[in-house]
């Protein structure tokens, strides 16, 4: 049956606004359960970067929700290392995907400290956000600094829409276990940070500042290097505070 | 005048039974003889990209299932009304919008699944069997027949999803919904048994070795010809 053109245009204008509205009203309807979703995923990665993602896997929701007020601090801090509270910032609020477009010196730097349960002053790890560019979308993540500010104790990493089997495979837990134990600091305390390197399968226990590649992803690699390098950068005021507060501390 | 009243007779048609014998044919046809993915090969993508694992298949499977058969009917209900040189982007229209809402609640109440799946999800708006069931049946034919006929179509994708994710979980990961059978079965033979597991079924090769075979299986046995 042939339509007139106006016919078409009404049918089709009627369409979107019905179909319209309904896609606005179950995304505003189902807004609150998805926040709190995203906030839970935004803990489970931040302890990702300390206890083993098979713990975290066995916990209810509510486990993770009881175990992270439990376990973790915050504060936020800026590029000096000074600590920021006015405006009500809590570091959990910190949007690091929308700060990264701000030059460095104006973002805002969440910290995330790891305790032992229900005693914040023993202090197991520091836990820090990163961000940055992946080959395709973006590549984000969390390292833990144990308490020497120099030894890496875990990393999470997550991408937005790296290629499945290649870059993608910074998730994996055996890729981001190769972080673990080395430095970030050389002999005479510069950073350096940790680079993944070309190439796949060679070994690089002795080497403290290098990690084995993934095969096929050079560019994602390439990414978290960077990510690490001027993160890690960004937050060095604030590790040889707390440094050099230990140092005293063990004098 | 003989008042001659003529009976008319009346012809009640008895309604059609809920189920009656031609819709469970609906439903139950493209399990088997008219299989989406086996017999008509459409949404092959997704059955290899998706089955790595039981449970987002188990999740792409339900998501898929709502999607079809919810599809089928809104198309249903509006056919008459449809214009005919648009209506494929009417049809593009109404699966997206409802493809949306899945992908929606995943992200509410099932974020790790939503996480995996991700773009799978999404890409149910270019399945195949969504658009192939909405021409094919919904544009013409009442909407409860058509919701039961992409109800049977999304039935037939789902089990043979799953059977695929079944043997692939299985050989490749040594699990089952998670739940880790070869170890289980490695410690009953004692310590020195180790049953292995292959590395090509979490590949995408591994999905069409098992979909080969099934359906190799299904046509030895119903003996089905491409002509």
């Amino acid at each position: 049956m042939q339509q007139s053109n106006t016919y078409i245009i009404v049918y089709s204008g009627v369409l979107t606004i019905i179909l319209g509205f309904l896609l606005s009203g179950s995304a505003q309807f189902l807004g609150p359960w998805q926040a709190e979703s995203i906030a839970l995923d935004k803990k489970k990665q931040i302890l990702g970067a300390v206890i083993s993602a098979e713990e975290i896997g066995a916990m209810t929701p509510e486990q993770v929700n009881a175990f992270y007020s439990n376990n973790i601090a915050s504060s936020v801090v800026d590029i000096n290392g000074k600590e920021v509270t006015e405006g009500g910032v809590t570091a959990e609020n910190v949007e690091i995907a929308k700060l990264y477009k701000k030059p460095a010196e104006e973002r805002l730097y969440p910290v995330f400290i790891y305790h032992e349960e229900g005693n914040p002053d023993a202090v197991k790890s520091y836990i820090f956000p990163l961000y940055g560019a992946g080959l395709w979308d973006a590549i984000w993540g969390y390292v833990a600094l144990n308490t020497d500010m120099n030894t890496i104790g875990g990393i999470t990493l997550a991408h937005a829409g790296e290629t499945p089997g290649l870059g993608a495979r910074i998730t994996e837990p055996g890729v981001q276990a190769r972080y673990v134990g080395k430095k970030i600091f050389d002999e005479n305390g510069e950073l350096v940070a940790v680079a993944m390197k070309k190439g796949e399968g060679k070994d690089y226990s002795s080497k403290p500042h290098e990690v084995d590649g993934m095969s096929g992803a050079t560019i994602t690699a390439n990414g978290v290097n960077n990510m690490l390098s001027s993160y890690l950068g960004h937050y060095s005021a604030y590790i040889k505070s707390k440094s050099s507060a230990q140092a005293v501390a063990g004098l | 005048m003989s008042a001659e009243t003529v009976e008319k007779a009346i012809e009640i048609k008895p309604a059609e039974g809920l189920l009656s014998k031609r819709r469970k044919r609906l439903i139950t046809d493209p399990l088997i003889d008219e299989n989406p993915i086996t017999i008509q090969v459409l949404g092959i993508c997704s059955s290899l990209a998706v089955t790595t694992q039981m449970k987002p298949t188990l999740v792409m499977a339900i998501s898929v299932i709502f999607v079809v058969a919810l599809s089928n009917f809104v198309i249903s209900l509006m056919r008459n009304t449809i214009p005919g040189r648009v209506r494929i982007i009417v049809q593009l229209a109404v699966v997206a919008t409802l493809v949306t809402i899945v992908s929606e609640i995943l992200k509410a109440f099932a974020y790790d699944m939503y996480k995996e799946l991700s773009v799978f999800i999404g890409l149910i708006i270019t399945n195949c069997i969504v658009m192939g069931r909405l021409e094919a049946f919904a544009m013409g034919n009442k909407p409860y027949d058509s919701m039961l006929d992409g109800l049977g179509s999304a039935l037939g994708y789902s089990w043979i999803i799953l059977t695929v994710a079944f043997f692939r979980e299985l050989w490749g990961s040594g699990s089952i919904f998670g739940i880790r059978v070869f170890d289980y079965v490695s410690k009953l033979f004692g310590d020195d048994f180790h049953l292995a597991t292959n590395g090509l079924m979490v590949t995408p090769v591994g999905a069409f070795i098992i979909l080969g075979l099934i359906v190799w299986v299904q046509r030895t046995k119903t003996g089905y010809v491409e002509h």
